[in-house]
């Protein structure tokens, strides 16, 4: 009576095919990080894939925190750091005592490495969430940071410490000294990770997670503790930015300060914030597009990183849901096939959109030619765009495309609003007739 | 009869003003105890205490005889007491199925499981689904509860908070701010899932009060000044002068 009960009440149980599809999803992953070396075989995407797929992992591990747990990390490079060092002094001693331990479980030794001080911190620190953790995460960053230039023996100081990989206990007849070997070392790593991450989001604690990050007064009323809920996240979070912390060190063969420091604790925060803290695919997203775009925009301008604050500000200003979320809006419409509709309110958005870009680059690459090397030729560079800094025609334009572009874009993008009010409506009523 | 809850003594002060004076209360296992009084009397403040959301300034509260005052409202909630909020208190970006899942899974033993499938707990599933009807909210079972009614987010604080399945439950005005019918299923509701446990329930309609309330106290300013079945304390006078008098003029 019951079972029948809830079997019609409970959400349907997956299908057979739903079950396939799933299972489909995780397997042509697998295929596609298989087959990506033979598609893009150049020396330098083997780099780039390489790490993507670490900041995949860091990036994950990060919104176990933000995103599945509701803390605001500042300092989450800690743990990747750790991990990192702790796998290169592993290799190290591995390499010289020729112990039978190959190289692909030393990411392991890394995730143990961040697992072990997250646990032996995490305690403390998870007491509160909110600002006051933020602000401990960011106090023992700093902690950890400045101590890796002063435990010299441990940390290597401003050069760091090095190791050579290849010199390893062999399996399969791998020495893991070219690149691609290092891609798939990585890339196995990181569908592991994938899967062991999303796995936890599915069990009684990744549920209680979301719950303590909503609303963690009314946990205590349900029987759990939020402290002992937030802190074994911190430790599953710790884990996983250690093996990528391991993974890049395996990847660089050093380990260096940098690995702790705060601009690898904002890059990860970038990244899954601009992916979508509020999915699961959303710190993948953001971690392929971040490093794809610092990668790719550090050879277009010398103060890429200007432009990413700017993309940073846009998108906690306009799309909070990040890129993910943003795609994930357009389910309705697409279920609805009315994904047409917006189109053509996209495009004329688009377009003064652009121009005030070009307008704001064209500005910021000439202030920047007048600070930084005012006595270097005026006919730069930027984005493939030459122009003249020097000249009062290059000033105007710019000039006319940020202020010409800002008033068409808001008018637009207000336009856009309203076609999405009517689409998203009438794609609703659409549904629900069906 | 065993007693549920016992309130010895018990004060609280919100530094000089002292909210709670010198309670005393007995609660017997099984019974239906309404608590009344005006506004600002100290009801909430009294679950605040029995529940471990506060600490009583002064005083000891036996939970079937064991002291819990000073304890985390987890660990009372872990020996079967459970209460629901005057406003409202649920996991708003969460559905009303995650929802009340949640409110299940301690109990059911998963505690802080990570190496268990949510969605291969045939007992969780079950108790989910029947809170879920119980509750009458079938139909919203996959909207976040954000997005829900005023009467349906009342449907699941109740839900919420016998799903875990404790004996002795505390209602903060359940009913609040429903309509006459709401109200009456509320009420209907309430008399069944709470058959055979100890209710504390605190409301302001007198005939919700004086139909499901086997015995009845009055909280004015803080003190408890009467306590009786729904005949003693209808002809109490006063009661009638600090209370229920106001509440017919
Ligand atoms: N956290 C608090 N801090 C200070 N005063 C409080 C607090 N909670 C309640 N009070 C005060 O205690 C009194 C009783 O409040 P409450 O228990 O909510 O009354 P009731 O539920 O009977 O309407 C009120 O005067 C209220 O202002
Ligand atoms: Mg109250």
């Amino acid at each position: 009576m019951t079972d029948l009960a809830s079997s019609s009440v409970a959400p349907p149980r997956p299908t057979l095919s739903d079950r396939m599809k799933f299972y489909g999803i995780w397997i042509l992953t697998g295929l596609v990080l298989l087959v990506l070396p033979k598609v893009f075989s150049s020396g330098g995407s083997m780099t780039t894939f390489s790490l993507v797929g670490i900041s995949i992992i860091f990036a994950l591990s990060y919104n176990i925190l933000l995103g599945q747990t509701g803390m605001l990390s500042f300092g989450h490079a800690v743990y990747y750091g750790l991990g990192g060092f702790l796998a290169i002094h592993a290799i190290n001693i591995v390499g010289f005592h020729k112990w039978p331990i190959p190289l692909p479980l030393m990411p392991l030794i890394g995730g143990v490495a961040g697992l072990f001080f997250a646990a032996l911190i995490g305690w403390v620190m998870t007491q509160r969430s909110g600002t006051a953790f933020a602000m401990i995460s960011l106090g023992l960053a700093e902690l950890v940071a400045s101590s890796a230039l002063i435990l010299r023996s441990f940390f290597g100081g401003e050069a760091g410490i090095s190791a050579n990989r290849t010199k390893l206990f062999k399996v399969f007849g791998l020495s893991f000294g070219p690149q691609i070997q290092i891609y798939y070392l990585i890339a196995a790593w990181t569908l592991i990770a994938i899967i062991a991450m999303y796995a936890l989001t599915r069990t009684p604690l990744g549920r209680m997670c979301n719950a303590v990050r909503d609303n963690p007064e009314r946990v205590q009323f349900v029987g759990y503790d939020p402290h002992v809920v937030r802190y074994i996240a911190f430790c599953f979070s710790g884990f996983f930015a250690g093996i990528a912390g391991a993974l890049a060190a395996i990847n660089f063969e050093i380990a260096n300060s940098a690995y702790l420091g705060a601009v690898q604790s904002g890059t990860v925060l970038f990244a899954a914030y601009i992916g979508g803290i509020g999915f699961f695919i959303g710190p993948i997203v953001g971690a392929i597009f971040v490093t794809v775009l610092s990668l790719g925009l550090s050879d277009l301008t010398q103060v890429w990183q200007l432009y990413f604050g700017l993309f940073f500000i846009a998108v906690v200003l306009f799309a909070p849901g990040g890129i993910t979320g943003l795609l994930m809006m357009h389910r309705p419409l697409v279920r609805a096939g009315m994904l047409s509709r917006m189109l053509p309110s996209y495009a004329m958005a688009a377009l003064p959109t652009l121009a005030l870009c070009v307008g704001l680059m064209l500005m910021i690459e000439t202030i920047v030619h007048y600070t930084v090397n005012p006595n270097e030729d005026p006919h730069i560079q930027a984005f493939g765009i030459p122009f003249d800094a020097a000249s009062p025609i290059t000033w105007v334009t710019a000039a006319v495309l940020i202020v010409g572009g800002f008033l068409l874009a808001r008018r637009a993008w207000s336009r856009v609003g309203e076609t999405w009010d009517t689409t998203l409506t009438a794609a609703r009523a659409k549904v629900h007739a069906l | 009869m065993s007693t549920a809850i016992e309130l010895r003594g018990v004060e609280k002060s919100f530094g000089v003003t002292k909210v709670i004076q010198n309670i005393n209360l007995t609660i017997a296992q099984g019974e239906r105890h309404a608590l009344i009084g005006p506004n600002g009397a100290g009801k909430s403040t009294t679950f605040n205490l029995i529940s471990g959301y506060m600490r009583p300034t002064t005083g000891s509260i036996l939970l079937r005889g064991e002291e819990i005052a000073g304890m985390k409202p987890f660990q009372i909630n872990r020996r079967r007491l459970s209460r629901s909020f005057q406003v409202t208190n649920v996991f708003a970006n969460m559905t009303v199925w995650e929802n009340l899942r949640c409110a299940v899974l301690w109990a059911t033993g998963h505690r802080y499981a990570f190496w268990k499938n949510i969605d291969n707990l045939p007992v969780v599933r079950e108790r989910t689904a029947q809170i879920l009807e119980d509750i009458h909210l079938t139909s919203r079972r996959d909207v976040p509860a954000g997005l829900l009614t005023y009467a349906e987010q009342r449907a699941l604080e109740i839900g919420i908070t016998i799903a875990g399945g404790a004996d002795v439950i505390l209602l903060d005005e359940p009913t609040a701010g429903m309509s006459n019918a709401e109200t009456e299923r509320a009420v209907t509701l309430i008399r069944r899932l709470t058959e055979g446990r100890t209710l504390l329930i605190v409301e302001h309609d007198m005939s919700v009060v004086f139909g499901l309330a086997d015995r009845i106290s009055v909280l004015v300013y803080g003190q408890i000044i009467a306590s009786g079945t729904p005949d003693e304390i209808r002809g109490n006078l006063k009661v009638k002068e600090a209370y229920l008098g106001e509440e017919a003029a």
